[in-house]
């Protein structure tokens, strides 16, 4: 009697904890993906309004244009995507990218070939992020001041080397501009083809190997990331310097959109991809948040442009109201994610 | 010895040997740089030059002391400073008598009140929604020009109107108006923090909101004041811009002040973390980057380095400042000295 009991017991005991169990997991999905989703559903909104309301909305050349026109932002966004990821905040992306179209250009005109000039200018914006990790990390720097010393640094060597737009005419910088043709008004650049390659890489790199792990971890708490004996400085260094990389290569790309090298270019570009990112369901605070994400945030960014010059009655400061309204109404989103989860 | 440690190790000790080596300076190269004469009664001569153009930094400084005190950020000042210029001069422009004295002042409360406004909405973001001060504010940097262009209609409004050009160009008793208006402000701030509870108030939530709340402090109120000071002082701040140049230039006015105004409080000491604030700090910070911008061209360095000069003082100094190099710094004084008085920080 006693051990049938028991035995009851024992094999009622596990039903309830597994039911329990897939009733947890069995709801909608990860809520971690929440932001993503409203993303998501802003930008399919953002099509069916845009659709409905114009003709030729919905072509494959407007779709086209959104990622060719916006490839630089892209990568710029998808580097500022770890910098945020770690707790960070990079302000410096707007001057590297200008740095690097000053240098590729001024190498052009003074006759250095392509495969020297091109690696030079990643390499410029690589060594300022390496500069900006070395002040955060080592000398506890804030993130912020650093990096906007750094933003200083960037555009002032802009001044130095081009004080005024250098035109670019070098065969490969050109060619990452030229359209090949998909047909059905589809078409892809260079730098499309390079801006999709390098969501790719982060894609990868922050999911599936140990670097995009302890980025996470770091993000989710630094105390607790050194404690399980991650490499926190390397990996705080090394998003700097991703981000440096992507802003400089961002540089090319838009070298490649704008054929010149100005030292103007990109002023306030920082505060387009913390949009993008944040709009991208990215927390600032750090540790959770998709790189996938930030490329929707960008395309938002870049369907509000869209409609407002397929709008054309509406004046072009509209942009600025409607990016900050968005932004609020993700922020508050999110905030009330966070607070539900508690 | 002692002495000299002890100075050397005050937080203001560098910015300041920045501040006088860069007068030195400019004394250097050109020798009447700090002279003052009086000329139709008023003062005139580079110092006074540097009080006058350091108004509209140490306005928005101000309000980013306290807010940072708080461990916070205030991005949407420059904007701000737009919109109060585009709301103030809009009106002034359309009103039948700019000139009169009535009509600067409704249309100056007019912009007070668009501006609190502003900074009401910062601090319900950050202290009622609890939403990270630097993108809480992020909205308003981001959305302000456009809202101040709304407001201009798109162009650049110029007005005639002499008291309201008073604001920037004017003199009282021998001084430029617009550094008397800014020091009565610091004054004021400086004496209602340091004289009252208030400034420990704001330390403690600075610290600790939760804790500060659970010991009675009204931590939101207080996050909430801030965030209204800041938008307000940066509106006067827009106000005198706008009656610099004496017109309302949306893509322009305050362009990156949010950034100039940071570095001025974290130059003079206050960090971004929060707990802790220094208006001194925060004036010496100003001065700095006033007289850097200004004696850049006494000593000569070409226009294009402007930027490159900036960012090298910027980095130097905050390099001196980091903790890591205090602390090597001090560990060699101890060393030179042998007798280990010092109660480690």
């Amino acid at each position: 009697m006693a051990t049938d009991e028991m035995t009851v017991k024992a094999r009622k005991q596990p039903e309830p904890k597994l039911t329990g169990a897939v009733h947890r997991s069995r709801p909608t999905l990860d809520r971690r993906y929440l932001p993503v989703l409203g993303t998501v559903v802003v930008l399919v909104l953002m099509l069916i309004i845009g659709g409905s309301r114009y003709d030729n909305f919905l072509s494959g050349r407007v779709m086209a244009n959104l990622l060719i026109n916006n490839s630089f932002l892209i990568v710029v966004a998808v580097g500022m995507t770890f910098v945020i990821l770690t707790g960070g905040i990079d302000l410096s992306v707007g001057a590297v990218l200008a740095l690097s179209t000053c240098i590729s250009a001024w190498m052009f005109v003074h006759g250095w070939p392509a495969y020297v000039a091109i690696p030079a200018a990643i390499l410029a914006g690589a060594l300022i992020g390496w500069a900006v990790g070395v002040m955060v990390h080592v000398f506890e720097i804030q993130p912020f001041i650093a990096t906007l010393a750094a933003m200083f640094l960037a555009r002032g060597l802009c001044y130095v080397i081009a004080p005024e737009s250098i035109p670019i005419t070098d065969p490969t910088i050109v060619k990452l501009g030229t359209r090949w043709d998909l047909g059905g008004g589809w078409a892809i650049t260079p730098s499309g083809v390079i801006a999709l390659a390098v969501v790719v890489v982060a894609f990868v790199t922050l999911h599936y190997t140990r670097f995009g792990r302890t980025v996470y971890a770091i993000g989710g708490g630094e105390q607790s990331a050194r404690l399980m004996g991650l490499p926190v400085a390397r990996t705080k260094v090394l998003v700097y310097v991703i981000s440096g990389t992507c802003a400089g290569l961002g540089g090319l790309l838009f070298a490649a959109f704008s054929s010149s090298g100005y030292s103007l270019t990109g002023v306030g570009m920082e505060l387009d991809a913390i949009a993008a990112v944040v709009i991208g369901g990215t927390l600032l605070t750090g540790g959770s948040g998709f790189v996938l994400g930030s490329v929707l945030g960008v395309l938002v960014l870049g369907l509000i442009q869209t409609i407002i010059t397929f709008e054309g009655t509406l004046s072009s400061w509209w942009t600025k109201i409607v990016i900050g309204a968005l932004l609020l109404v993700f922020v508050i989103l999110q905030r009330l994610l966070v607070v539900r989860r508690r | 010895m002692t002495g000299l440690a002890q100075l050397t190790r005050h937080r203001l000790f560098w910015p300041i040997v920045a501040l006088v080596v860069l007068l030195l300076a400019s004394t250097l190269k050109s020798h009447s740089f700090l002279e003052v004469t009086v000329r139709d009664g008023h003062l005139y001569g580079a110092p006074i030059d540097i009080l006058r153009r350091s108004s509209i930094l140490l306005l928005v400084a101000l309000g980013m002391t306290l807010v940072i005190a708080t461990r916070g950020i205030d991005l949407s000042v420059g904007a701000v400073m737009a919109i109060a210029g585009a709301v103030t001069l809009t009106q002034i422009a359309s009103s039948p008598d700019p000139g009169a004295v009535s009509t600067v002042a409704v249309a100056m409360l007019t912009g007070l009140a668009v501006c609190l406004v502003i900074g009401v909405f910062n601090g319900f973001l950050v202290a009622v929604l609890g939403i990270q001060p630097i993108i809480a504010t992020l909205v308003i940097m981001t959305a302000g020009r456009g809202i101040a262009m709304l407001i201009t209609g798109g162009q650049i409004t110029t007005v005639t109107s002499a008291p309201y050009k008073t604001l920037a160009s004017g003199f009282w008793l021998g001084l430029p108006v617009a550094a008397l208006i800014a020091g009565v402000f610091f004054a004021v701030v400086a004496l209602v923090t340091r004289r009252t509870a208030l400034g420990v108030l704001i330390e403690s939530v600075g610290i600790n909101p939760t804790a500060s709340r659970l010991a009675g402090v009204r931590a939101r109120t207080i996050i909430w004041t801030v965030y209204v000071l800041c938008a307000l002082f940066a509106c006067i701040a827009g106000f005198l811009q706008s009656s610099n140049i004496m017109a309302a230039d949306s893509n322009n006015a305050g362009l990156f002040i949010e950034l100039d105004a940071i570095l001025a409080v974290v130059i003079g000491g206050t960090s971004l973390a929060g707990g802790k604030f220094s208006l001194t700090g925060t004036l010496v910070g100003v001065l700095v980057i006033t007289t850097l911008t200004l004696s850049i061209t006494v000593i000569g360095i070409p226009v294009n380095a402007v930027s490159l000069f900036k960012a090298l003082v910027v980095i130097v100094v905050c390099l001196l400042q980091s903790p890591v190099v205090q602390h090597k710094l001090r560990a060699r004084r101890r060393q030179a000295a042998p007798v280990p008085v010092e109660v480690p920080a």
